[in-house]
């Protein structure tokens, strides 16, 4: 769904990623997903009195790594405390970078150029996790609830982007550009089926043209970039609805329902939260010097933006098959493969739809190897992606896995001979095709072809057939 | 004039889960009432240019290595809980999802 | 007999840490059911460690500096395996899994731990009365308060009952009991000592330290229990806390100041002021300079003590929630059993505390109360810089009066907070500072002079506690 007729939404992102550190936060209890409950607990990250946080470098590391590959400036922090009750946070407050925060004010730019602007990433620490039992696990039918401190104090960075994005696949591709950035930095595994990324959006919608924002919903419990935009798009929708029949926007947190395709609010009691932030006296300033922030940026990778735009500009095209590619992490194989000489559009084509997991035993030089024998007419469409699926499981050269399975370019005469007796034995059909139209040629071409595949085992060019069989009809 | 009321103090009392009598809230505003009295000379100076002390000692960038170091004995933890099951803390329902 | 006198006897194997231990523990079955200041005797487990302590000087080791010293801890430090109360009934019965750095440290050092000792509930209190197990009494009066919060201590200390203490500060709560009770009381300068293990109070506040009845003593535990510990982010890592060398250096050349605003604070006490008049002439005549010290932003520091250090109490007494240890009070729901918990297990000044606290950091109120009185810390740091560029100690009152009847000031806290105007600056600019015992007042109980210095300046404090204390002898 794209827009909503004389209303402009806006959404802004609150992306919660946990950091692949090997500790947490602020002891040495592993961070880990899928431990036995409360084995991966000590007395700081249960809060026990008396304990004490030590700050983990790798994870202010971590932070200032996905900072700056977000354009972000990383300044002097601190720590606040976050103050309010929930049984799942040890010490009922949250550590939490407040008003200094490691990083400021960046950029995420989408792979059609859209820029987002990022006000923050910040580093806080996690909360336990809560199970409900009875009532179907719903936390208000619940007869109680369990809590595991394992995720405990597990490194996050929040980041918060400006409330730049206007539809819902742009939130989508926000959201898809961010892991991608994730991964290639190596700063979270990024999973939101597991939680390792979770995603909130503020939507609100305001009528075309108006300069102030409207009253936002905080949309959360989206586990999946799918959810995302539909939830945004149901919200939108929602909040147009309540505006057209006069009504008003509460500002409130909404639950997305995978179930019912809506979303819910949930403040089941009525509760006014104070944080009460204040400085987090039990840890010092963090301020890294430009040497740390330098190390940091020399080790940066490559990130998708720039692989995109390196492929493409290798390719000499930006085919849609170049952010997949990139996506997959098979950009540096096409590279080599067109730098070796390959028709870059071939290359694209095989490495974007042929090959979706892992490249195995294929390299580069094979795959500039067997893209030269698929332009050359050596080998069909059809038969160089057979050629491919071999080369990646043994790694053998593409003329000899073609020759194996009996790919051998036909010749014409050959070809032409084939057609001929195909043609004898299907007179009526050929009749249809030589007096039909356009449509029924084009269905007919289908089945010629088909036959032609067959009797050739695939090794005929179907390009080929249907120029042989048009000309044949005269 | 008062400066602070006992409804205040009924709101901070529930912003720091604990419950009050009647009684209590009477003699609990009274007494925060004097002390926040006593707090009027602060309040009257003029400190906008003074930046605040949080830690009286200056350190930054206290950082430790990302090593694991051993956990804690489940078993020793879950003895101090009120209530257990599963080898997990047990709490009455939760109402309302965390903010 | 001192903690040195007793560790260098043990060491040299002239006495066994058991029989100095039996001698103490003799005084607690004495003395300990009329004061209380002991939550929990540990004598079978004091015995076992003496013995070891025995066994190794039997085999030629050196056990260490504090080599069987009975030492009483504050029960807000913790010690694995041993009930750990912070004499609240909402921890009632918590055995912590792990041992404070302080506790380790003394073990380290040969020390014997005799038993945890009662304080105002989580350390909040000037007189020790706020404990849910009873009030601590003053072995000089038993009518009267010990101070607090670390009254059990220093009364432990004052009585013979241990031969030195552990206590925490955080707005005189060792230096008041201890001019109370006429012993050594000193705070280190903030970060000096880990509080790893130190059940918070206010944490930017908050230093463990000695109560001794010698300053030797006093010296020797604050070498044991100092310096960096990896485990707290606001240890301070640089120049290992070394005073014993410099101890009996005398105070000749030093310059002494007398601050003016403590010596002019409300409710101060003639007999109190003439004792530390002749304090400052007891240094004069050991070749100090002495003069009039003015550190103006001190006036405000009873009020900025009062929003701080509630503030980051409220904070970090939220996690008494009955989920996870201590007390819990059922209910239909959790937030509904937080509230029962808590309001079940905490005792009044605690709730007032933390209501005062939450109400400093809440919306709306945060930049006038919280936001303001942090702003104060940084004018009295200021004012203190300017006095030491002149000075390189000063000198007041520990307290306004000498110990107090029990009861007298429970209905009305604020003047209770009242009592703590002359130790709550060093807190607020976390520097070091010490309580001497220097004579009597007109009611014959100890009055006791509170010697201050600068960050990191615990060398020269601790040579004008000795001249001092020679100065009584
Ligand atoms: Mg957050
Ligand atoms: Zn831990």
């Amino acid at each position: 769904m794209s827009g909503i007729e004389g209303w402009e939404t806006v959404v802004g992102l609150e992306v919660h990623v946990e950091l692949a550190t090997e500790t947490k936060l602020f002891c040495g209890c592993r961070n880990a997903f899928g431990s036995e409950p409360n084995t991966n607990v000590c007395p700081v990250c249960l809060g026990l009195p008396g304990s004490l946080p030590v700050l983990n470098r790798a994870a202010v590391e971590y932070a200032m790594r996905l900072g700056r590959a977000l354009g972000c400036r990383v300044d002097a922090s601190t720590f606040s405390r976050k103050n309010y009750f929930y049984p799942d946070m040890p010490k009922d407050y949250q550590v939490s970078q407040y008003d200094l925060p490691i990083n400021i004010d960046g950029v995420l730019e989408l792979p059609d150029g859209f820029r987002v602007g990022i006000e923050r990433a910040h580093i806080e620490e996690d909360t336990g996790k809560s199970t409900h039992i009875g009532g179907g696990g719903r936390i208000h039918d619940a007869a109680y609830s369990l809590v595991d401190y394992n995720r405990a104090g597990v490194p996050l960075v929040e980041i918060v982007s400006r409330p730049d994005v206007r539809t819902a696949d742009q939130a989508r591709a926000y959201a898809h550009e961010l892991r991608g950035i994730l991964l290639a930095t190596g700063v979270s595994d990024a999973r939101m089926e597991e939680g390792s990324m979770r995603v909130d959006a503020n939507v609100s919608v305001r009528r075309e043209g108006d300069e102030t924002l409207g009253t936002r919903a905080e949309v959360k419990n989206l586990n999946s970039i799918r959810s995302l935009g539909r939830a945004i798009d149901y919200e939108a929708r929602r909040q147009v609805d309540r505006l057209e029949a006069g009504e008003r926007i509460i500002q409130e947190t909404r639950h997305w329902n995978e179930e019912d395709g809506r979303t819910h609010t949930l403040r089941s009691k009525e509760e006014a939260y104070d944080y009460r932030y204040f400085p987090e006296p039990d840890l010092v300033p963090l301020a890294p010097d430009a040497d740390w922030v330098n190390r940091v940026d020399a080790a940066l990778p490559l990130l998708p933006a720039a692989r995109r735009a390196a492929l493409a500009a290798s390719a000499g095209v930006a085919t849609a098959d170049v952010a997949t590619i990139v996506d997959r992490g098979h950009d540096e194989l096409a590279g080599a493969a067109i730098a070796a000489g390959a028709d870059a559009r071939t290359v694209l084509n095989r490495v974007g739809n042929d090959l979706a997991g892992d490249l195995g035993a294929l390299d580069a030089a094979g795959l500039a190897a067997l893209v030269a024998l698929e332009t050359g007419g050596d080998l069909t469409a059809t038969q160089a992606k057979a050629v491919l699926a071999e080369m990646v499981t043994s790694g053998r050269a593409p003329a000899a896995i073609a020759a194996d399975l009996g790919f051998e370019a036909m010749d014409a005469g050959a070809l032409e001979s084939v057609v001929d007796g195909i043609i004898a034995d299907h007179p009526d059909d050929w009749t249809q095709f030589v007096e039909g139209d356009e449509k029924a040629r084009g269905k007919l071409t289908g089945f010629f072809v088909g036959l032609v595949m067959k009797a050739t085992k695939g090794q005929a060019d179907g390009k080929a057939v249907t120029a042989l069989l048009r000309q044949k009809a005269g | 004039m008062p400066r602070i009321s006992t409804e205040d103090v009924a709101h901070v009392a529930r912003l720091a889960r604990l419950r009050l009598t009647d009684d209590e809230l009477v003699m609990f505003t009274g007494q925060l009432d004097a002390v926040l009295g006593h707090a009027a000379d602060v309040e009257a100076l003029d400190l906008d240019d003074v930046p605040p002390t949080s830690h009286p000692y200056p350190l930054s960038n206290v950082l430790r290595d990302d090593v694991v170091t051993p956990s804690v004995d489940r078993a020793e933890v879950l003895a101090q809980a009120p209530d257990v099951e599963d080898k997990q803390f047990k709490v009455p329902p939760v109402l309302g999802e965390a903010p | 007999m001192s903690a040195l006198e007793i560790a260098a006897a043990v060491r040299s194997g002239e006495r066994s840490a058991r029989a100095v231990l039996d001698e103490h523990l003799a005084v607690i079955d004495a003395r300990d059911g009329e004061l209380h200041a002991f939550n929990l005797v540990l004598a079978d487990e004091a015995r076992a460690s003496a013995d070891a302590i025995d066994a190794r000087v039997a085999a030629g080791e050196d056990p260490g500096p504090l080599a069987g010293v009975p030492v009483a801890l504050k029960d807000n430090l913790c010690t694995r395996g041993v009930a750990t109360t912070c004499s609240s009934k909402i921890l009632e019965g918590w055995l912590p899994p792990y041992d404070a750095t302080v506790v380790e440290r003394l073990a380290g050092a040969g020390a014997v731990l005799v038993g945890k000792t009662n304080l105002d509930e989580f350390a909040m209190g000037s007189s020790t009365e706020n404990s849910a197990f009873g009030p601590t009494r003053n072995p000089h009066d038993a009518t009267k308060v010990p101070g607090g919060s670390s009254g059990g201590s220093t009364a432990a200390v004052a009585a013979g009952m241990a031969s030195i203490g552990l206590g925490s500060d955080t707005g005189g709560s060792i230096r008041q009991p201890a001019a109370l009770c006429g012993v050594v009381g000193m705070k280190p300068t903030y970060g000096r000592v880990s509080r790893y293990g130190l059940i918070a109070f206010a944490s930017s506040l908050d230093q463990i330290g000695p109560i001794t009845t010698t300053v030797a003593d006093a010296a020797t535990v604050y070498e044991v229990i100092g310096g960096h510990d990896p485990r707290d982010s606001t240890s301070i890592p640089e120049r290992p806390p070394v005073v014993a060398p410099t101890l009996g250096d005398g105070v000749a050349g030093l310059r002494i100041g007398v601050i003016d605003e403590l010596m002019e604070a409300e409710g101060m006490a003639a007999d109190v002021l003439a004792r530390t008049l002749e304090a400052v002439a007891a240094l004069e005549a050991a070749g100090a300079t002495v003069g009039r010290a003015t550190v103006p932003a001190a006036v405000y520091g009873i009020t900025a003590y009062y929003l701080v250090a509630p503030a980051e109490a409220s904070s970090n007494l939220a996690r008494y929630d009955g989920v996870r240890y201590g007390l819990r009070v059922d209910a239909a729901n959790t937030a509904d059993m937080n509230e029962a918990t808590r309001t079940a297990g905490f005792g009044d000044e605690v709730k007032r505390r933390i209501m005062l606290g939450t109400y400093a950091l809440s919306a709306g109120y945060y930049d006038a109360y919280y936001g303001k009185a942090q702003k104060v810390r940084t004018l009295l740091i200021r004012d203190f810089e300017k006095a030491y560029e002149e000075y390189d100690v000063l000198l007041s009152p520990t307290t306004p009066t000498t110990a107090f009847p029990i009861g007298e000031k429970t209905a009305d806290p604020l003047t209770m907070y009242l009592n703590d105007v002359c130790t709550i600056p060093s807190n607020l600019a976390g520097h070091p500072s010490m309580s001497v015992p220097f004579g009597a007042g007109e009611d014959g109980l100890p009055v006791g002079v509170q010697v201050l210095a600068p960050s990191l300046g615990e060398a020269t404090m601790f040579r004008a506690a000795a001249v001092l204390e020679g100065a009584m002898a």
